[in-house]
């Protein structure tokens, strides 16, 4: 009775995706296929003012002239962008007070997630924007917030009822023209969220959109826009499951944060999209643009605990644009299986005394492949700026590969930047030690991840701490015995 | 308590253990040394549930009933406790997260629910008095820097703490300093009653003045080759272990 990699291996790739279901509810799905006339029906369906439309034909004619990038290091099949359906709604769009007034197969979904709304709202004090299938069917908490004139709600809603606000921000720190994902959220995106924290103002609670992708074969690209304004504080969790299923669905996501003068925001996401079965089949393609503009003495912190998809490209970034501001990252990403995943972040400093920490944990088991990709810039301007980044890769078995890509560059010579990269296995001797104590494999590597990622869970507010250690386990967990 | 039987093992081919017999009774402190190599840890890690080694003949059996077939943890449920010759280090878990994982993980295996937190509490800050460890220290990653005294006593507290039947402690008292090895000892001493047993794999007779063995066994090439009762340490710490090999031959 010998404990091989191999065994541990394949416990580990035993692990069926929990989440594997999806809900009948009834929607609304445009045909396959994407031209003007597509993105002009989409705004149209939104019922979008003349200014909104334009800029999603806008970046739709730059997407057309654009290249998927190859350059990450992941292989997957290309999505056919065409046999994509853009648009999907559940047909009606009901407008909700409460929760008993949300379809009870919708809130069926949600309680099998393991998220009951009605315990959140007690326990964790969150404000809840569901999106589902791109539209949002329930918004609540929007009256304690509107006191304090803090604004969140859809975007779509957002683009009709603060067309200023929207029309200022959106694209101002991911331009349409940035990247080929960037430019065809910003042409199709259906549906998402706006926060807006006036000055001064802290938000008294976490605010938190669950997504997720329900209709089989659409895409979803979703639209996220974050504005603190001059001294104000905001905390946002975004955490996302998705249903199994068989052909790849595309997620395009992008999200902006505005983070004014001496404002502070901080962005954290679960993330838990199907990430295919034992084979590498299905899984979701998360090819998400994530950036954060910092003006005078503001703060912008990415926390996220990347468990899901089939391959993921992301780099949440920090352009540290005013003095003394500050940047920082803080990265899980387990990839077990056949997984691929491809992320970090990019710290541009521009600003005197710009600060920015890294953090990345990488897990990897069974086949998967798991590469931290960052950049650090110290433009020439940036007077003393300075960078630490730590990356630690943790490997289980043999057939795994973690791989990091630092990219370094500086033009001011009062600049400090640190780096320290580690690797790991855990190793027979952790297990059996565990084992003598009484704690078996399943729970043992559990508690080794954990410990791996301790610093970058305890960035976690408290409630997504308890689900993110959660959800660990479950990605990483075998049918021991 | 522990009756093992014409114990045979080997790892990669390479034969250990040749045949090795050895009993316990509940009450009982038996001490095993030997020189280096002789199979000693080799012997813990076996009964423990080490699965890299291959059992080729005996038996190994706790109360009565054979253990061959349980697993580590399942073996650490039935009362066994090994304290390591090099204990492990698991960054980012501390010492009080490991133990409360071990008791709870122990008590879910007997079918009761998680100790009550204040129990916990109450538990630690209780044994942590009796080995003279300081709170901070319960907060550190486990193993994680630690010197090697602080790693062996950390040991001894698992061990308090989880109130093992059958307690082997593997050269626990290498690394200990003077005032430590006496701290660990009588911390083994309060620990000890007659229903439970102590096995101490030593190479010194220092350990032996506080912990005071009712057996002493020689462990030479894979079998147990000499027993006695505390003076034979004494013997061996006088004489070197050539004497014992001479008499083999
Ligand atoms: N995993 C292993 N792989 C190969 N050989 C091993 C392994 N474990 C033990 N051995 C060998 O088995 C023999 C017995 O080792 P063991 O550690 O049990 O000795 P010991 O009596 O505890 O010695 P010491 O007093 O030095 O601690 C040694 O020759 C050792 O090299
Ligand atoms: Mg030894």
């Amino acid at each position: 009775m010998k404990y091989t990699e191999d065994d541990l291996e394949k416990e580990l790739e035993t692990q069926e995706y929990k989440y594997g279901f999806y809900t009948d509810i009834e929607s609304e799905t445009f045909a396959k296929g994407l031209n003007e006339e597509v993105v002009i029906a989409i705004s149209k369906k939104k019922n979008e003012p003349q200014w909104m439309t334009d800029w999603r034909l806008e970046a739709f004619r730059v997407w057309e002239k654009m290249e998927e990038p190859e350059w990450a290091n992941v292989r997957y099949e290309k999505p056919k962008f065409q046999d994509i359906a853009y648009y999907s709604a559940p047909k009606e769009k009901p407008k909700l007070n409460s929760l008993d007034e949300v379809d009870p197969e919708l809130l069926d979904t949600f309680k099998r997630l393991g998220i009951s709304l009605d315990e959140q709202k007690k326990l964790a004090n969150v404000a809840v924007d569901i999106v589902m299938d791109s539209v949002s069917v329930a918004t609540t908490f929007k009256k304690t917030l509107g006191e304090k004139g803090i604004i969140f709600m859809p975007i779509s809603e957002a683009i009709q009822e603060h067309p200023a606000l929207v029309k200022k921000y959106l694209g101002s720190v991911v331009p349409t023209t940035d990247n080929f994902y960037a430019a065809l959220n910003s042409a199709v995106f259906s549906d998402g969220s706006f926060c807006y924290i006036p000055k001064g103002v802290r938000c008294p609670m976490e605010l938190s959109t669950y997504f997720r992708i329900n209709e089989g074969g659409t895409g979803q690209f979703e639209r996220t826009l974050v504005v603190a304004d001059k001294g104000s504080f905001v905390s946002y969790l975004e955490g996302c499951t998705a249903p199994s299923r068989d052909e790849n669905q595309l997620h395009a996501a992008v999200v902006e944060l505005i983070a004014l003068d001496d404002a502070e925001i901080k962005y954290s996401t679960v993330q838990n999209w199907y990430p295919g079965n034992k084979e590498g089949k299905g899984g979701v393609y998360n090819f998400v643009t994530k950036r954060g503009i910092c003006e005078n003495n503001a703060k912008i912190s990415w926390t996220q605990v990347e468990t899901g998809s089939a391959v993921t490209w992301k780099y949440p970034s920090c352009i540290l644009k005013g003095n003394n501001s500050v940047g920082e990252f803080y990265s899980i990403a387990v990839t077990n299986n056949h997984q691929q995943a491809d992320t970090g972040t990019k710290m541009i400093h521009l600003g005197k005394n710009t600060k920015s920490t890294i953090i990345s944990k990488g897990i990897s088991a069974g086949h998967s492949q798991n590469s931290y990709r960052g950049l650090v810039q110290i433009n020439s301007r940036a007077e003393n700026a300075r960078n630490f980044s730590q990356c630690d890769s943790l490997l289980m078995g043999n057939a795994c590969g973690a791989h990091t890509f630092p990219y370094i560059e500086v033009k001011n010579k009062s600049a400090q930047i640190e780096h320290e990269a580690t690797t790991s296995k855990i190793g027979e001797e952790q297990l059996f030690y565990c084992n003598q104590r009484g704690i078996d494999t399943e729970k043992a590597i559990a508690l080794i991840v954990n410990g791996f990622s301790k610093e970058v869970l305890n960035k976690l507010p408290m409630e997504f701490a308890v689900e993110a250690q959660k959800l660990l386990e479950i990605s990483l967990e075998g049918s021991v015995g | 308590m522990l009756k093992i039987e014409n114990l045979q093992a080997s790892i990669d081919d390479k034969s250990i253990l040749n045949g090795l017999n050895l009993e316990v009774k509940a009450g009982e402190v038996h001490a095993i040394m030997g020189p280096n190599g002789a199979g000693k840890s080799t012997l813990a890690n076996i009964i423990a549930g080490k699965e890299e080694y291959e059992v080729t003949n005996g038996a190994i059996e706790l109360h009565g009933e054979d253990i061959s077939e349980l697993a580590p943890e399942e073996r650490a449920h039935n009362g066994i406790f090994l304290s390591f010759q090099y204990p492990v280090e698991i960054p980012g878990v501390s010492v009080t997260n490991f133990i409360k994982t071990a008791i709870n993980e122990t008590r879910k295996a007997k079918g009761l629910e998680d100790m009550p937190a204040k129990d916990m509490l109450k538990k630690i800050r209780e044994k942590s008095e009796l080995l003279e460890i300081d709170r901070k220290f319960l907060s550190r990653s486990l193993n994680e820097g630690f010197s090697g005294g602080e790693k062996k006593r950390n040991e001894i507290f698992q061990m308090a703490m989880l109130e093992p039947k059958l307690a082997i402690l593997d050269e626990t008292d290498s690394g200990l300093d003077i005032d430590a090895l006496r701290i660990v000892a009588n911390g083994v001493n309060k620990l000890k009653s007659k229903d439970n047993a102590v096995i101490v794999i030593t190479h010194y007779q220092r350990l032996l003045d506080y912990i005071v063995p009712d057996f002493v066994h020689v462990l030479y090439d894979g079998k147990i080759v000499k027993s006695g009762d505390a003076s034979l340490a004494l013997e061996l710490e006088a004489k070197g272990y050539d004497w014992i090999k001479q008499e083999l031959v």
